[in-house]
């Protein structure tokens, strides 16, 4: 553990050079604003020439897709997936809902901004994005790889009371 | 000093020339899908990256093992493939022993898989087993046909001898054909990637492999595209006589294979196996009754 630490000390700029050319996202998609996800993987917008293909479990991916709102009972959900994933780990927030409940802004069920529960690390603004708008955001995060800016999943673990604290608060554990 | 050089090497070459394989495959389905495709290097960024991951989750010392003991058994698998030029492991290459090596890292991939407890993973390896099944027997009923035909299970001799396109895809049609389905379904391309399906059982054995773990998985299976490739243009293409016309040659039957496994869907586990006893075990005995007969 210790040689790997030192060896990540020396060529971490290197790595997240290379880190950035290779995301695989999440094929767990919450509510509606995955829909603008088929065209951007398909042949039109073409996210497989960044290096970002879909994958199917928590296990192998690297970004996290909230795609719009998010209920009480999904929030328990995408904790799970997203504590199974392994670091480092991106989530990228989608459309109006994801910050501040969107239409759903009165509700009783759904939650109004997701980086209270989870650290985002990029958010795409819209409602729904387009798939510009979402390839938009997918450069935007690996440029903030790129530059080491990228850091929701050490924010989780530094400030891992704090989050815990809020989402208990909303599922009353 | 020098042959333990080239032998150290060879891997490492297997490695290299399998991701130039898997990158031109995904660009060339990245191509007929009329998108732009990733780089060519794009299988190495990604094996990088997976190596590069913080974290790692076991759920015991064989899901350990397993991606370990698959990438060993295709370093060994390729040790005993004849190169174009370089001494490889044994002066004879022995068919025989090559066709038992080969489905090590699979039951290796099994063991570790196994102990993860998803059931994905469960229903994974059962379909991997399965299908093994299937190809094995046209692939060893090819195999033995030429073996029937030179008299020898020398791999090299099998490249000497078809040397100036004395090629038995010419020759032996029947078992060339037979040979190719076997390797195609060994490579577990549409429609034959039962036990990955993404879609029905989450990537199947490597559902619970994330990370470092993943990473040795990626580099076994590159080496696995090469020795499939390469056991087939040994057989069937002629071999080569340098390592140039070697990976140009590969690079035709990955071609042939991305061209099926782009426009197929999939079997389902009990419709694949009925296909490999019925059809290609049919042409390869035919191919074997043509030999057997024209002596």
């Amino acid at each position: 553990m210790e040689l790997q630490e030192t060896l990540e000390e020396g060529y971490v700029e290197i790595l997240d050079h290379l880190r950035k050319r290779s995301l695989w996202m999440l094929h767990y998609c919450t509510a509606c604003g995955a829909i603008e996800l088929p065209p951007t993987i398909t042949s039109r917008f073409d996210a497989e020439r960044f290096g970002i293909a879909p994958f199917v479990t928590s296990r192998q991916s690297d970004i996290l897709l909230v795609t719009g709102y998010i209920n009480i009972k999904t929030l328990k959900r995408l904790i799970t997936v997203y504590e199974q994933m392994l670091p480092p780990k991106y989530v990228i927030g989608f459309g109006s809902c994801t910050i501040n409940g969107g239409i759903y802004w009165d509700s009783y069920a759904v939650l109004k901004r997701l980086d209270l529960y989870l650290p985002v690390d990029v958010y795409i603004a819209g409602c729904m994005p387009s798939p510009m708008a979402v390839l938009e955001g997918f450069r935007t995060l690996m440029k903030l790889i790129d530059e080491g800016k990228a850091n929701g999943w050490k924010k989780y673990i530094e400030n891992y009371d704090y989050y815990k604290a809020n989402q208990r608060k909303v599922l009353k554990w | 000093m020098v042959e333990k050089l080239v032998l150290v090497l060879t891997p490492v070459f297997a490695f290299f020339v399998g991701i130039f394989l898997e990158g031109f495959k995904r660009k060339m389905v990245a191509r007929i899908h009329r998108r732009y495709g990733p780089p060519l290097h794009q299988p190495l960024l990604d094996i990088i990256k997976l190596l590069s991951k913080k974290e790692n989750i076991s759920h015991g010392v064989m899901f350990d093992l397993g991606p370990v003991i698959l990438v060993g058994a295709s370093i060994l698998t390729v040790l005993f493939l004849p190169l174009p030029g370089f001494k490889q492991l044994t002066p004879h290459g022995d068919l025989i022993a090559f066709l038992y090596i080969m489905v090590i890292g699979s039951l290796g991939m099994a063991l570790g898989a196994g102990e993860s407890g998803n059931p994905n993973a469960s229903i994974g390896i059962a379909r991997a087993l399965t299908l093994m099944l299937g190809y094995e027997l046209p692939l060893i009923i090819a195999g033995n046909t030429l073996v029937l035909k030179y008299g020898t299970t020398d791999l090299t001799k099998f490249m000497t001898l078809q040397s100036g396109f004395h090629w038995n895809l010419f020759f032996l049609p029947l078992t060339a054909i037979a040979g190719f389905i076997a390797t195609y379904g060994a490579m577990g391309e549409h429609p034959f990637d039962i036990f990955v399906a993404p879609q029905e059982v989450a990537t199947g054995p490597m559902v619970e492999y994330g990370g470092k773990h993943l990473g040795l998985l990626m580099i076994g299976h590159a080496i696995q595209v090469y020795i499939e490739t390469a056991f087939f243009t040994v057989l069937f293409l002629g071999g080569a006589a340098n390592i140039l016309t070697f990976i140009l040659k590969q690079l035709g039957v990955i071609i042939v294979m991305t061209l099926f496994d782009t426009v197929l869907p999939r079997f389902k586990i009990e419709n694949a196996v009925r296909y490999f006893w019925r059809w290609p075990t049919i042409i390869a005995l035919l191919g074997l009754f043509i030999v057997y007969i024209g002596g």
